[in-house]
């Protein structure tokens, strides 16, 4: 994302501009944009611009459809949304403004007008309140950050590519939030050797790295998201078949029943996370326990126990 | 060097017997309780395979709850050693199997291309000489990084008794290498796996510290030094096998830290595998206990706290039914309450009910706006425990001066909103049963 190229830090008192952001006297004004971060980001400036705070911030589609009055609509202008993204850092380090697109990319009905305030908060403050944990809108903005951050951690778990009979490694996926944007740097990194697409079943785009580099991806005509996340069986590499069933059998051989848990593992492997790893997939055969245990008499002694 | 395994020349001439190989060899591993993943230094540099910066990611859990972040293996389950507690103990009757070189570095190359596993966990069982199996480690890990550009994590399990060169030249293909100490007292090295004892563990776990240590210095001064074990070392040992306290094993972890630099003891509760009358004859292993002790051991690594502040000789068990912070509050009562806007970060820390996340927050919160309980609660404190031990703004409440250590206790335990863990409920009510 050109948006999250990381910029020169700001330091020293010199670039700091002291405390203080316009009064905001006009009219409170219903505001429209594109759904683009960048629109939003100009929405911010526009703000600025006229003094008018926002009563809300809505992308364009979901405007039109409200009950109330008609939303200014404000065009998405990249030189001021760069002027914006930049003029952040006077205010706040990258991290915490890396936070800020994160929320945006959480798709909460409330992030616009939530990341008004945290900037607004910023620029009032005069100092970084990225730690002010008691403040109710610093608390809202680092917890959606750590809920992206987790989401984004379990699709980088989470991924089963399945080998095409092309040598291309495809994954669907079905995340909480729109997290592809920041897991694509830890793939394009992983697999640098290897051909591999990720597709958002839920959000209808992707990402394709060619050996070269990662881009988004969509597939406007062709039908959406095949029901099941894998591939049709045809177009399988010859021995992927036997890597997932040999995957399904070291999942099963690992586990060790005298400490079933299932609890914990629902809880580290949510079910809905299931329909995409192949390891929570039907058996085709029975698990067989390899019998290498006498265990001692007890409420458990069918387990493992060896035929006489 | 002749090979007792007979070769084969294609990688999968037969699917299910590397089938039935893997679930041997798995079922055989999955006792090491070590997972880690993580504080690899090994960037994909160019176009190779994998990448290991950075954190570790569970890929997967069982069904006990465990995660799987590696392909643990071992190479084969045949083994010297007659281990009472392994289940691949020479005196065991069972299935027997062994990989070949090629069929691991094709197993991990492609588990790891379809993002199942982070990399390899590479042990195995000692067949003909420590030397021999150590060899065959080695050649592993070394094609993967030399001839498959391989970038992925490999923990690799010496073998004690196994050369100085060997493990050196392992550790420099290696992200990080451990050597079990088994048992929580040489004693019982003695009696349940005679053919080990500590001089054999303890030397190859000083050679890896001082190999990690003249890297370390090595890379201050040059440029380019390769790697030795950058994740570090790390250890193992069985809990519930044997009669230690949990005082002796707590203070055997701590000399570990302090004397080798590990990074990590794991505590793996046993699993009872054989009727052996030299072990204990339970049927569950001992999970609270293992989870205890953790506990123990982050309080020791993160907390500050220091191994006989939390058990003594008049106390030498751990208390399976609270944490032990919450132990330590209870009969050092003296100091507390602890307020939270005010107090160094040191006692904050040891609030019962506040993380090492929340007490950062605290420190840094306080800063803007005295804190109240509210906004603690906000921050993830659990004031169902903290609440005893902390006053903001000056109100503690309930005041902890006039409850006794019991109702204290007692009120957390099973007082309005108190939620127990599974865990505990579980295996408290298997007591029970047993008593």
């Amino acid at each position: 994302m050109n948006g999250l190229t990381p910029l020169p830090r700001a330091v020293g008192a010199a670039a700091r501009r002291p405390a203080g952001a316009p009064v905001l006297g006009a009219a409170p004004c219903d505001y429209a944009y594109d759904g683009t971060f960048e629109g939003l980001l100009t929405v911010l400036f526009t703000v600025y611009d006229r003094r008018a705070a926002p009563n809300s911030i809505q992308p364009a589609a979901a405007a039109q459809a409200g009950l109330f009055a008609e939303p200014a609509l404000v065009a998405t202008a990249e030189a001021l949304a760069a002027r914006v993204w930049d003029g952040l850092l006077r205010t706040m380090d990258a991290e915490a403004r890396a936070r800020l697109y994160h929320v945006f990319l959480s798709e909460d009905a409330e992030r616009e007008l939530l990341i008004f305030r945290y900037v607004d908060l910023a620029l009032r403050a005069g100092r970084d309140i990225a730690d002010n944990y008691a403040d109710a809108t610093v608390r809202r903005v680092q917890r959606l950050a750590q809920q992206m951050f987790r989401e984004k951690h379990r699709m980088e778990a989470f991924v089963r590519f399945e080998k095409t009979g092309d040598g291309l490694f495809h994954a669907t996926v079905a995340p909480d939030f729109d997290v592809l944007p920041l897991i694509a740097p830890h793939f394009t990194k992983r697999y640098a050797d290897q051909r591999w697409l990720i597709y958002d079943r839920r959000r209808g785009y992707g990402l394709y790295y060619d050996l070269a580099c990662t881009d988004v991806v969509r597939f406007e005509n062709t039908a959406p998201a095949p029901a099941s996340a894998g591939v049709a069986a045809t177009v399988l590499d010859e021995r992927e078949p036997l890597f997932q069933l040999l995957w399904q059998a070291y999942f099963d051989h690992v586990n060790i029943p005298e400490r079933k848990n299932l609890k914990l593992h629902r809880r580290h492997m949510p079910l809905r996370y299931w329909q995409y790893l192949s390891e929570k997939q039907p058996r085709a055969q029975p698990f067989r326990p390899i019998q290498n245990k006498r265990p001692v008499a007890g409420p458990e002694s069918g387990t493992g126990q060896r035929e006489p | 060097m002749f090979f007792t395994f007979k070769a084969e020349k294609q990688p999968f001439p037969m699917n299910e017997r590397i089938q039935e190989k893997l679930s041997i060899l798995a079922d055989a591993a999955k006792y090491d309780a070590s997972c880690s993943s993580s504080g690899g230094k090994r960037k994909n540099e160019g176009k190779g395979l994998g990448n290991a910066e950075g954190m570790g990611i569970c890929h997967s859990y069982t069904e006990d709850g465990r995660c799987v972040s590696l392909l643990k293996i071992l190479l084969t389950n045949h083994c010297i050693f007659d281990c009472a507690y392994c289940v691949s103990r020479r005196s065991n009757d069972v299935k027997r199997a062994a990989f070949t070189v090629d069929e691991v570095v094709d197993l991990t190359i492609n588990f790891y291309r379809r993002n199942y596993i982070e990399g390899l966990f590479l042990s195995s069982g000692i067949f003909s000489s420590p030397d021999y199996t150590m060899e065959r480690l080695v050649r592993i890990v070394k094609k993967l990084r030399t001839e498959h550009q391989f970038n992925g994590y490999i923990h690799v399990k010496t073998i004690p008794g196994a050369s100085e060169e060997l493990i050196q030249e392992a550790g420099l293909y290696a992200d990080r290498l451990s050597v079990n100490i088994e048992l929580p007292s040489e004693l019982a090295l003695q009696t349940l796996a005679p053919e080990k004892n500590y001089a054999e563990i303890l030397t190859p776990m000083a050679q890896i510290r001082d190999g990690i240590i003249q890297n370390k210095e090595e890379k201050a001064l040059f440029k380019k030094v390769p790697a030795f074990a950058t994740a570090g070392q790390t250890t193992q040992l069985i809990v519930g096998a044997s009669g230690e306290t949990d005082l002796q094993i707590i203070k055997l972890s701590d000399s570990l830290y302090r004397g080798y630099g590990l990074k990590r003891v794991y505590y793996s509760g046993y699993v009872p595998v054989t009727d052996d009358a030299r072990l204990p004859q339970v049927t569950q292993p001992p999970v609270i206990r293992e989870h205890r002790l953790y506990q123990t051991d982050w309080l020791m690594r993160f907390y500050g706290f220091h191994a006989d502040e939390i058990l003594d000789p008049a106390h030498p068990h751990l208390d399976l039914e609270i944490d032990p912070k919450l132990a330590w509050a209870l009969r050092n009562r003296h100091v507390f309450p602890v307020d939270v806007n005010t107090a160094e970060f040191e006692m904050i820390l040891r609030i019962p009910g506040v993380g090492a996340r929340s007490a950062k927050r605290i420190v840094a919160a306080r800063r803007f706006a005295p804190l109240t309980l509210e906004t603690l609660h906000s921050f993830g404190v659990v004031l169902k425990r903290a609440k005893y031990f902390l006053t903001c703004r000056g109100a503690a409440r309930p005041a902890l001066g006039e409850l006794t250590e019991q109702q204290v206790r007692r009120q957390i335990l099973f007082g309005a909103g108190s939620v127990r863990s599974a865990l505990v409920t579980q295996q408290l009510d298997l007591f029970a049963q047993a008593s």
